[in-house]
């Protein structure tokens, strides 16, 4: 559980933010996913896995094809995994298991935990499990170990960022705006704001994804903020069929942007 | 007089949603305060005689509340046994029970404040009755369709157009309902402040499965005080279809408390069960989490969720509302499947002996009174809620009954 929590603090004491990107485990393929993952583990300070549903309602037309893509190409909580188990062999950088809950109550909820913590998942963001309904997992979860990643909104109240502070773990995912994952429509002025509101309130790290698509956006947030989710703009370019090297320069320049 | 939508439902949820282990708020952060600002604004007029005042006067004077039951005399004889009652939910504004709800959730949205209303739809019903709602009460309208159900259902699409709504094809997934739905929760969610969602069905997260009941449980209402009045006693069995579950939720609901009604609730058997091409949620799905909550759901073996079918676009979904499952587990409601040709045979029928073109949803409730029928005695009584009327389907029933 410390995993998540220590990269954070490592890059707060030499005064950088956190790069955490996000793809979609499955897509293009299992065997591309899996390169994906390296790199992204490789130039990220903490990876998101996101596993892939059929019908992902906080999510915008990228993630809604490259999910659909993925559960044609078989790719199921086992597969699941097995591809992090292989992420593991080759990295230690803390990987957050992203998925909405519907495959996870299939699979069983205990299950999930044990087989999530044995192949080598730090923490756990279940998109539509807020505070009410995390009781389907949390405590399996939290026995098996993993961090408990809460979302928070613009319309989050404060008593819920309250309740977020001794519910959570590993870090706040905060979403930049009201809608959905994808990079139309831009990112609200008042960000900064907001986020720096929210460091002040929440116990844990704050990260802020949902339209984060340049590195322009980055060097105008990372003063604000803990870490930076970027996952829709990662997906465009695997979807344009970008080759190694271009991914590579493309990850590079956000990560510096970032830190 | 028109019969009050007021009395106190026998079957609630408790305060975080949840009929036993069914229902819930399963949604992404964004849509919580939403649904908690929609909740506390339904309890206020829940309790308030001057909103069920202004309810009542439109359902009578707009809708055509009260709907008759009528005694299908011609149909009972040709089955022998029992006799059969239709509820005349077709007869209504916009051909089906839908405007019931979507005139309540529009007068709450209006008093919320929200001058855009959303709603999504599958056969187009609840989207015509939406937008209808939307022109009365001077609201901007949006429906969400599947492009597959706007190629099947061209009239209701161009009825919307009529009455100022915008419709917004949807081609994500398996272009259907449940691919509607989804695309309008992520609409709300990118437009909270100024939209409210029009649900059409029993489903979705707290407090919609309890709110559309309490608007469509006026069907049952009057469909209890009707049959006293006219038979002096209770029905034996109450049939009504069940796609999402908002017509058999409303006329269940005032007959949940007499233990000897039989309450039936017909699911789209499609193909037949065993084909894997069906609607039948409870007679073949498992509990899951689907569209923000937990019920039954049709899903493969790890949990993706499958594309439904039946010749109905109304019943063409992979969940259930979560009122259902726990009738269902509980056992005083029993579910069983109609398949495609069953529905169409009964459709016919009550063409031919009754001079009535029933909606294919309600078809399939009306074959499972066909099964009935001839198993009671002649005094028994059976009530079908005739949910909708049929004139939205001539182009499907043309071509199926060209292929018989």
């Amino acid at each position: 559980m410390e995993q998540i929590a220590n990269a954070f603090k490592r890059l707060k004491e030499d005064g950088k933010a956190a790069f955490v990107p996000f793809s979609v485990a499955g897509f293009p393929s299992r065997e591309r996913s899996l390169e994906v993952f390296l790199k992204l583990a490789e130039f990220g300070d903490v990876l998101e896995f996101g596993f892939p549903f059929s019908d992902p309602i906080a999510d915008g037309p990228v993630i809604q094809l490259a999910a659909g893509e993925a559960i044609r190409n078989g790719l199921t909580m086992d597969v699941a995994f097995e591809m992090i188990s292989e992420i593991r062999d080759h990295s230690d950088t803390p990987i957050v298991f992203f998925s909405y809950f519907n495959p996870i109550h299939k699979y069983g909820a205990e299950r999930f935990a044990e087989r999530a913590h044995e192949s080598g998942v730090n923490g756990v963001l279940v998109v539509d499990l807020p505070l009410e309904e995390s009781s389907w997992l949390k405590p399996a979860t939290d026995a098996a170990g993993l961090a408990w990643i809460n979302l928070a909104t613009p319309t989050t109240p404060g008593p819920r960022i309250e309740r977020m502070n001794s519910d959570g773990s590993g870090f706040l995912y905060y979403v930049s705006r009201t809608g959905v994952t994808g990079a139309d429509g831009g990112l609200p002025p008042d960000l900064a704001l907001k986020c720096e509101r929210l460091r002040q309130v929440s116990r844990f790290p704050v990260a802020v994804g949902f339209g984060i698509s340049t590195p322009a956006d980055a060097r105008a947030l990372k003063e604000h903020v803990d870490g930076i989710v970027v996952g829709s703009a990662i997906l465009s370019l695997i979807q344009k069929g970008c080759s190694s090297d271009e991914l590579d320069q493309w990850l590079d320049n956000m990560a510096e942007a970032v830190h | 007089m028109l019969c009050t939508t007021r009395s106190a439902p026998t079957v609630r949820p408790d305060s975080k949603g949840y009929y036993g282990e069914f229902g819930g708020r399963f949604v992404p952060e964004i849509l919580i305060t939403p649904l908690l600002e929609l909740e506390e604004a339904f309890l206020g007029i829940s309790d308030s005689p001057e909103f069920m005042k202004e309810l009542d006067l439109l359902l009578e004077t707009y809708a055509g509340r009260e709907t008759p039951l009528f005694y299908a005399a011609r149909f009972s004889e040709k089955f022998g046994g029992g006799k059969l009652y239709l509820k005349r939910e077709d007869l209504l504004h916009t051909g089906a029970h839908k405007i019931n709800n979507t005139l309540g959730q529009g007068l709450l949205a209006r008093r919320m404040g929200k001058r855009k209303i959303i709603a999504e739809t599958g056969a187009g019903q609840h989207g015509v009755a939406t937008a209808a709602a939307a022109a009365l009460m001077g609201l901007e309208c949006k429906v969400f369709m599947g492009e597959e159900d706007i190629r099947r259902q061209a009239p209701n699409v161009f009825r919307m157009k009529l009455m100022g709504a915008e419709v917004i094809p949807v081609s994500a997934g398996t272009a259907t309902l449940k691919d509607a739905m989804s695309e309008a929760m992520r609409h709300w969610a990118t437009h909270i402040s100024d939209t409210f969602y029009v649900i059409g069905s029993v489903a979705g997260p707290h407090p919609y499965p309890l709110m559309v009941k309490r608007f469509q449980a006026v069907i049952g209402h009057e469909t209890r005080r009707q049959i006293l009045i006219a038979e002096g006693r209770l029905p034996d069995k109450v049939i009504a279809c069940v796609g999402g579950g908002s017509n058999s939720a409303g006329i269940f609901h005032a007959f949940l408390g007499d233990s000897g009604v039989d309450l039936i609730g017909v699911e789209a058997g499609g193909l037949g069960i065993d084909s894997g091409k069906h609607g039948a949620t409870l007679c073949a799905g498992e509990p899951g989490v689907f569209h923000g909550s937990r019920s039954y759901v049709l899903q493969d073996e790890h949990g993706q969720i499958k594309e439904a079918h039946s010749i109905s676009a109304g019943l063409d979904y992979p969940g259930v509302g979560p009122e259902h499952a726990f009738l269902a587990a509980t056992g005083r409601v029993n579910y069983v499947p109609v398949n495609d040709d069953e529905a169409l045979e009964a459709f016919s029928i009550l063409c031919k002996t009754e001079g009535i073109i029933p909606a294919l949803e309600s078809s399939h409730a009306l074959a499972q009174a066909m099964k009935e029928l001839p198993r009671m005695a002649p005094e028994d009584i059976c009530i079908v809620n005739l949910s909708g009327r049929g004139d939205k389907d001539m182009p499907i029933i043309e071509k199926a009954l060209a292929g018989i």
